[in-house]
């Protein structure tokens, strides 16, 4: 490093030149900036909790799967021609199959770990949508998505959507007899399409199904298509996380204004990059160790043969029990057919379903009128209504699921098949809503419980003994710090509608909509437990001194057993060593 | 009214004071050199360890044979993904125990900003952006504005029409398969050809046309590759063979068995599985995807699941040599439903 | 639906009769096996010593199956005309063997089916009753060893039974020959571990709701190779690790689950608070 190439730097070169690492870092830095972009990046702060980790597990899933899907293509011939396969497999010698299927073959039977790279792809895939979705559930559970993280909200649930296509059409390419089942239904699914059903079938297979341009189709969209849009949107994602900073649990010194956590560097990226290699440890052994999709079972792909059991990937699941238990609804007018049995629960159930996921936060935020921002995280119980949504649609994913595998649920517990459609047919409509009623309830309960414990203390477990003979447990109060917490969150206010209870002078569409409003606020909020006040507060203090008082303490101090658990402190208490 | 809302919450004061950031509390390894040296040595060990998975990998890469077992499993699968994984993992432990026992775990505070911009930034933002649209005119130069909106409108149109050439047209190509009178029904795989007295009661027959198994005159099969996957996807059947009085045909479908053999198509009316999981003593046919069953003794009838049209049958007879021959092809197309497919023979 | 709803009722009808379900399930083992009358192979060497073994066989048979089948396997009508206990006539010596071979018969108690269970009979027994069966009326005879040994190490044969396989077989049985759903609580058993010789008995006889295939359209050859294509995948190893059930992608789903699960308590762990010291931080030793 010359002093004259330095001119442009701020700092002089030659003072950095005894270590060849600031020698570099400065070389770049003249040529990038980079110092002004990272100072405040380096030491950026990343709060602690597991539940903040779940999103990394998809991240470093994905990872695996570039760095696995690269080693794949290497031997992957994504192409349809005949080719009578010849290599390892003896069960397959000398039969007729696709390139694409003799290649899978290929990898895993004549490639030294093509085998473990390919289960540990399609491990990896499995991972990586189920942690999406995980991570989906803890932000919409802590209100994570509020302003200002709507629109990464959106991302996400683009990412989950992207993700589930790129599986299934990873799921197609071996071309063997269970992918190529699935495209079967897809074909299927897209020929029930209203007017264009056969033409888009016929412009996606190049003709009729299977044709022998599927699979190159699938592949470029499979390796390059959607993994850029992945790679994209997942940059956006994590640009934002970076530029809105990470939400944060309420406590003692943590705040709105605030975010209170371990520095990027060091802690963050020892435990984000040793998260990653624990990720990659993990798929790795399960690639290692349980088979998956052992294409070389299933045979090639041939339109007149099917296996018992064929099912698609998990995360198709619940597209697949919906095609499972609708009734065969097919209207035939006109002398045309609309097949509703494969419309509604293939095409507009999923649309459905993703549009409701999308649009939640603007629904809520529609319903709170709540235009501020938030960064710190709700409990779940404080937001009954919505944990109580969640709840309802995790049962629902749930049921639709298990109707997915109702082949499978029936030989392993020994079931009718046909009842357990029958009663998926019901429970979907019943279960859900029996779920949501419970959870709030159940929230509310865990609401209430927070109060209590804040007016009156915890129960310490120990049974006093008054001078009249009755009982009664002893309840203390709760630290400071874990008080702060508990009412470390906002009231809710019921809207009542405009000008207070009527919708006078508001021009009439718009008065509907704004009652519409008033009845989803009290529905959402109106049963919620509020938090106590400063004097409700004192009062239940003052109350609970009274008490304490009352019981007899034992050689001057409180012997209840709790002085050194961290519930409370005992004044002029310590240990003795 | 939102105005009244955040009144509302925010005058009500927070009934307990922030405490502030709880006393930092030391590790064993902050305060006692021999736990800091412990960990130290756990850690590096870790990494070690990983090296030596590491190692083992490449060498079990070069030592185990593909056929190689491990408790009835391949042992080269094991061995690689066990040890990869290994190697793996201990970076991993490694690196987070590292993270939690050495490095300084002292909690930091960041202050957050508001998302948006400073009101100034907005206003030059603006005013930037105005300047650069007025000098553009594209307010004024209504001639312009238009044009070119209308230019890149059109050019929408060879975008979409450049598509045109991903398949043909479907025309009435999914009414047809390849059956036609006359072609005999034969056994799958082998090509076998069936006689009636070649099949029992009870029986079934997983079938293809026999154009599939013929050759041409150079000896190259009549239909290869994808367009043999594409007839096949049609024209697969099933033969079944029941009591003859246990058969209901519908009017019309009386003589389109042969001593109680009936043909059914293979391929689901819901969304085009291959079905053959047949029911010897109730004739139903099950299909394994989606459980859509179907009465074969009923002309097809669905009895349960999502399918909403009976199964496709394929008119039977016998030709001069005694073997079985389909008298048409289909009647209504076979598979899934399509907007344009006409009403079915039956229902 | 009718259909079971009769049988069913039916069923309900006899209910006190343990043999009510035998009743039910037999009488397609009596249809399958009368259109056999041509085949029976009954060679000379055999009838020499038959007349003793059909007497054996006989007495064997009216103290276990003439209950539900009648004394000479002509099956038993109950007063309302339903069947009690199907003919026998035709069905074969393949049947007898298959069905006793394999614990199914004598059936313990009525059901959706007659599952596989303990064998009860000797397999001298066995040869005895179905010799008895097909002195009835002729139908398949069981097969010769050299008709039904798997030829593991001949490719063209496993290769060859694997494309019938998956054409005639995976439908019910699945790909890896472990059974799947049928309708009404019924199910295709799991063909990993059965003899050579039940399996070919069972595509040629076709119990319970089985179809058969007929050794006229699915050659013994074909057969052969089916079973040798099995028997070959039962000495292949899995390749891949453990095969969690090889029953497809419904198994794999949940272990992917689980595993998530044990990832997260990895993130549990990452994130969870150290061990605090019980000395503080000026080194206040007491």
């Amino acid at each position: 490093m010359s002093a004259t190439a330095s001119t442009n730097g701020t700092s002089p070169a030659a003072r950095k030149k005894a270590n060849p690492a600031g020698a570099v870092a400065t070389w770049a830095d003249e040529r990038l900036g980079l110092a002004t972009a990272t100072k405040k990046q380096i030491r950026k702060v990343f709060p602690d909790h597991w539940s903040f980790m779940l999103g990394e597990i998809a991240l470093w899933s994905f990872v695996v799967l570039l760095l696995t899907g690269v080693f794949l293509t290497l031997w992957f011939k994504p192409s349809m021609g005949e080719v009578v396969y010849n290599g390892s497999y003896d069960q397959l010698r000398g039969i007729e199959m696709s390139e694409a299927y003799a290649s899978t073959l290929h990898i895993s039977f004549d490639v030294r770990g093509g085998l473990l790279m390919r289960q540990m792809h399609h491990w990896a895939a499995m991972l990586f949508i189920a942690a999406m979705l995980v991570h989906l559930m803890r932000v919409f559970l802590t209100g994570a998505f509020r302003k200002p993280r709507e629109l990464n909200w959106l991302i996400g649930g683009l990412l989950l959507l992207l993700g589930i296509l790129e599986g299934f059409a990873g799921y197609s390419l071996p071309d063997d007899l269970l992918s190529g089942t699935g495209l079967r239904i897809a074909d299927g699914l897209v020929k029930a399409t209203p007017v264009l059903g056969s033409y888009m079938s016929f412009f996606m297979f190049g003709g009729e199904f299977p044709g022998d341009v599927i699979i190159p189709r699938l592949y470029i969209a499979h390796v390059l298509l959607i993994p850029g849009l992945l790679i994209a949107l997942i940059g956006a994602h994590m640009l934002l996380l970076v530029f809105h900073k990470h939400t944060q649990w309420p406590g003692p010194g943590r705040t709105e204004q605030n975010v209170v956590g371990y520095p990027m560097m060091p802690v963050y990226a020892a435990k984000a990059g040793g998260f990653f290699f624990i990720v990659f440890g993990v798929i790795a052994l399960m690639g290692g160790l349980m088979t998956i999709n052992p294409v070389w079972r299933f045979g090639p792909y041939n339109p007149a043969e099917v296996t018992a059991g064929s099912q698609p990937d998990w995360y198709m699941g619940i597209a697949e029990g919906l095609l499972r238990i609708m009734p065969g609804w097919e209207t035939h007018i006109f002398g045309i057919t609309i097949s509703w049995n494969v419309f509604l629960p293939g095409q507009i159930a999923p649309i459905a379903l993703l549009g409701v996921v999308l649009a939640y936060p603007f629904i809520e935020q529609w319903v709170t009128g709540d235009k501020r921002e938030h960064h710190l995280l709700q409990r779940p119980r404080n937001a009954p209504t919505r944990t109580a949504f969640l709840a309802a649609m995790i049962s629902l994913y749930g049921l639709l699921w298990a109707a997915g595998g109702n082949d499978i649920i029936a030989t392993t517990f020994k079931l009718n098949l046909n009842h357990i459609t029958y009663f998926m047919r019901a429970a979907i409509f019943v279960i859900p809503p029996l779920v949501f009623i419970l959870a709030k309830r159940w929230c509310i309960s865990l609401q209430r419980h927070d109060n209590d414990v804040l007016l009156h203390g915890y129960e310490t477990g120990i049974i006093m003994r008054d001078a009249e003979g009755g009982y009664s447990e002893r309840h203390l109060p709760i630290s400071e710090d874990r008080a702060y917490t508990l009412t470390a969150r906002q009231r809710d206010v019921v809207y009542t509608g405009a000008n207070g209870t009527d919708a006078n002078g508001v021009s009439a569409p718009k008065a509907r909509l704004d009652r519409l409003r008033a009845k989803a606020s009290h529905a959402w909020f109106a049963d919620n437990v509020q938090k106590p006040t400063a004097e409700k507060l004192e009062e239940g203090h003052h109350h609970a001194e009274l008490e304490h008082d009352h019981q007899a303490p034992l050689e001057g101090h409180a012997a209840d057993g709790h002085q050194f658990d961290g519930h409370h402190d005992v004044d002029g208490e310590t240990l003795r060593h | 009214m939102t105005d009244q809302h955040e009144l509302a919450t925010t005058t009500v004061a927070e009934p307990i004071p922030d405490p502030g950031l709880p006393e930092h509390l030391p590790r064993p390894t902050d305060v006692d050199p021999a736990a800091e040296k412990r960990a130290e040595r756990q850690v590096a060990t870790l990494f070690g360890l990983s090296s030596i998975f590491a190692l083992l990998t490449c060498v079990a890469y070069f030592t185990i044979d593909g056929d190689d077992t491990f408790l009835d499993m391949g042992a080269q699968n094991v061995a690689f993904g066990g040890l990869l994984g290994g190697a793996l993992l201990c970076i991993g432990f490694g690196a987070i125990q590292w993270s939690r026992k050495l490095m300084s775990d002292h909690e930091i505070v960041e202050y957050r900003h508001s998302a948006s911009s400073p009101e100034e930034d907005r206003t030059e933002a603006v005013a930037a952006f105005e300047t650069g649209l007025a000098d553009s005119g594209i307010a004024r130069r209504s001639l312009v504005r238009n044009s070119l909106l209308g230019a890149l409108a059109t050019l929408g149109l060879p975008g979409i029409v450049f598509l045109r050439d991903l398949g043909p047209l479907p025309g009435d190509t999914l009414a047809h398969t390849v059956w036609k009178k006359g072609m005999r029904v034969v056994q799958d795989v082998d090509g076998a050809e069936i006689k009636p007295s070649d099949m029992v009661i009870g029986q079934l027959v997983n079938a293809e046309p026999a154009i599939f198994f013929e050759e041409n005159a150079e000896g190259e099969p009549e239909i290869h590759g994808a367009e043999l996957q594409a007839a096949k996807a049609k024209a697969a059947v099933i033969l079944v063979r029941m009591h003859p009085n246990d058969i209901k045909p519908a009017k019309g479908r009386e003589n389109w068995g042969v001593d109680g053999i009936l043909c059914y198509s293979k391929i689901c009316t819901h969304v085009g599985c291959p079905i053959s999981l047949w029911e010897q003593q109730t004739h139903h046919l099950l299909c394994p995807c989606h459980q859509s069953t179907f009465d074969l003794a009923d002309n097809g009838k669905v009895v349960f699941g999502p399918a909403g049209r009976h199964l496709p049958q394929l008119p039977l007879a016998v030709d001069d040599e005694g073997y079985l021959i389909a008298t048409s092809d289909f009647t209504e197309p076979v598979g899934p439903s399509y907007w344009e497919r006409n009403r079915s023979d039956l229902t | 639906m009718r259909l079971t709803r009769k049988i069913s009722a039916r069923l309900s009808a006899h209910r006190r009769s343990r043999f009510a379900g035998p009743a039910v399930l037999l009488v397609a083992l009596l249809t399958t096996g009368g259109l056999y009358v041509a085949l029976s192979p009954a060679s000379a060497e055999k009838t020499a010593d038959s007349t003793s073994e059909i007497a054996k066989g006989k007495a064997l048979f009216l103290v276990g199956c003439a209950s539900c089948h009648g004394k000479n396997g002509e099956g038993i009508l109950t007063e309302r005309g339903n069947q009690y206990g199907p003919s026998l006539a035709g069905v074969g010596a393949a049947a007898v063997d298959f069905q006793v071979g394999t614990g199914r018969m004598p059936m313990a108690q009525p059901g959706s089916q007659a599952l596989r269970k303990r064998v009860v009979y000797t397999q001298d027994e066995i040869d005895a009753l179905g010799a008895f069966v097909a002195s009835l009326a002729p139908g398949p005879s069981v097969p010769a060893a050299d008709e039904y040994e798997a030829k593991t190490d001949d490719p063209e044969a496993v290769s060859r039974g694997g494309e019938f396989f998956r054409t005639n077989c995976t439908a019910c049985h699945n790909f890896a020959g472990s059974g799947g759903a049928l309708p009404q609580g019924k199910f295709a058993p799991s063909l990993v571990g059965v003899s050579e010789k039940h399996l070919f008995e069972a595509m040629l006889t076709g119990p319970q709701q089985m179809p058969v295939f007929s050794n006229e359209v699915l050659s013994p050859q074909d057969k052969q190779d089916i079973i040798s294509y099995l028997k070959k995948n039962e000495d292949t190893p899995s390749y891949g690790g453990f095969t969690l059930g090889s029953i497809g992608p419904v198994a794999e789903g949940m272990f992917a689950w689980l595993t998530l699960a044990v990832v997260v308590g990895a993130g549990i762990w990452i994130t969870s608070q150290t061990a605090r010291s019980k000395k503080t931080k000026k080194g206040d030793v007491a």
